[in-house]
């Protein structure tokens, strides 16, 4: 994650949001026991679009998240292909314990809008919550 | 020299039928000298993944907003930004984008602040232009800057403060719509459904604010419901005349700009305002009544 962060620092402002669609174009496609069953994953509300999250935590107690985001709302999946890629197999306890401002430390704010980026936050909110229940166990 | 007209049936019941075109008539005129396509979305990043072929993007959150006085761009910097898109004073500007077009009418009541003197809204904007199978483009066109002059933007006609929305409360002879959803004018949400709470202090409405929420007036393909079901909601159910004095208003004056258009251009009722300020301003300001519940509610 730190050096996704790097590298949207290392970027002026304009090219952030190139890489942004960039992530978004790499969302992985759901499994096969998400797709067409959005009832089975969490939905964050905090997003302006349909958005639908899933964390796995495998026996190694690394992570996985998989999303749901529409085509139509490439910032939403920007984000979720940044935290997908960020956070893809690192240890639970590592997630868990990401600072919260992280999103905004991509620095995005000004070109997509505070509002947004709460977005993005709510999501890492709701990802971190559903790591914490499957690590309770 | 001005494009020609979109002559289409329904477009000509409207009472401004030189507002509006068809995705037809788009795909027929697109490349045709003086006729700009800009397309104006929610999706900071939807423009990119593929547009009408040789539109620009404007965003209205980084290049028609001021950055710190939450304000519009004044003349100078709409000049500088028309230059920039290479776009001329005498050029048609056809405006589209997502969710049933609301920034793009909201980029069309910002060009109308600047009365810029032909200007027009895709009817079912972005998605029915992709569900028509219509081509689409991830080419930024390059346009030659232009030398747009300097208009000083004329706020009155169309745009309404806070002070104004007071006086026309309390003056009791105005009207107002409210187009947010029904849970927002009660005050049960202070954002629509499926979006997140914003930092409101209160929820409700205006006092006297008719609630008509925008989609009432959009068709399910997302283009503009007939004249005739249009006056039906507005004029026959809520009981509005085009003489009267309206002020529509929303949450921060997007989804507002639709009914705006709806009203003035459409149905041609004669004093239409928008409150951009909408209720992020009204929801948070001292002194300032609101009503909660379903009831209209009055000063009076």
């Amino acid at each position: 994650m730190a050096e996704i962060v790097q590298d949207f620092q290392a970027l002026p402002e304009r090219e952030r949001l190139q890489l942004l669609l960039e992530f978004s174009q790499g969302l992985r496609p759901l499994p096969a026991e998400f797709e067409g069953h959005l009832e089975k994953m969490e939905r964050v509300d905090e997003c302006q679009s349909p958005v639908f999250i899933n964390v796995e935590v495998d026996a190694d107690r690394a992570v996985h998240l998989h999303v749901s985001a529409p085509a139509e709302a490439p910032t939403t999946r920007g984000f979720a292909g940044v935290l997908q890629e960020g956070l893809d197999g690192l240890p639970a306890q590592e997630v868990l314990e990401l600072p919260a401002d992280v999103c905004h430390r991509l620095g995005l704010e000004r070109a997509v809008s505070p509002l947004r980026m709460r977005g993005m936050t709510g999501m890492l909110a709701r990802v971190k919550r559903q790591v914490r229940v499957a690590t309770a166990a | 020299m001005s494009t020609p007209l979109d002559t289409d049936a329904k477009l000509s019941t409207y009472a401004h039928p030189e507002k509006l075109v068809t995705t037809q008539w788009l795909a027929q005129h697109l490349g045709e000298p003086g006729l700009v396509v800009v397309e104006c979305d929610e999706d900071v990043l939807l423009w990119d993944t593929g547009h009408v072929p040789g539109s620009v993007k404007v965003d209205w959150h980084t290049e028609l907003n001021d950055e710190v006085t939450r304000d519009y761009v004044d003349g100078e910097g709409f000049a500088r930004l028309m230059s920039a898109k290479g776009i001329s004073r005498e050029d048609t500007v056809v405006l589209y984008g997502d969710k049933n077009n609301w920034w793009a009418a909201y980029a069309l009541w910002v060009f109308t602040l600047f009365g810029h003197p032909d200007v027009r809204l895709l009817d079912g904007g972005r998605a029915k232009w992709i569900a028509e199978g219509r081509q689409i483009s991830t080419d930024a066109p390059q346009r030659p800057a232009t030398d747009y002059p300097v208009v000083e933007r004329q706020d009155a006609a169309i745009r309404a403060f806070k002070e104004d929305v007071l006086a026309h409360v309390a003056a009791g002879d105005g009207r107002l719509v409210d187009v947010r959803s029904p849970q927002e004018y009660s005050g049960e949400r202070t954002h629509m459904p499926d979006y997140p709470e914003e930092g409101t202090v209160r929820g409700g409405h205006i006092p006297g604010a008719d609630s008509v929420p925008w989609a009432r007036a959009a068709a399910e393909d997302g283009t503009f419901k007939s004249r005739e079901e249009l006056e039906a909601i507005y004029s026959g159910e809520k009981g509005l005349s085009p003489d009267d004095d309206v002020i529509a208003y929303c949450r921060i004056g997007e989804r507002s700009s639709h009914t705006w258009f709806v009203l003035s251009q459409l149905l041609g009722f004669g004093k239409v305002r928008n409150y951009d300020g909408s209720w992020t301003e009204w929801g948070n300001a001292v002194r300032v009544p609101i009503v909660k519940g379903t009831e209209k509610g009055s000063l009076r």
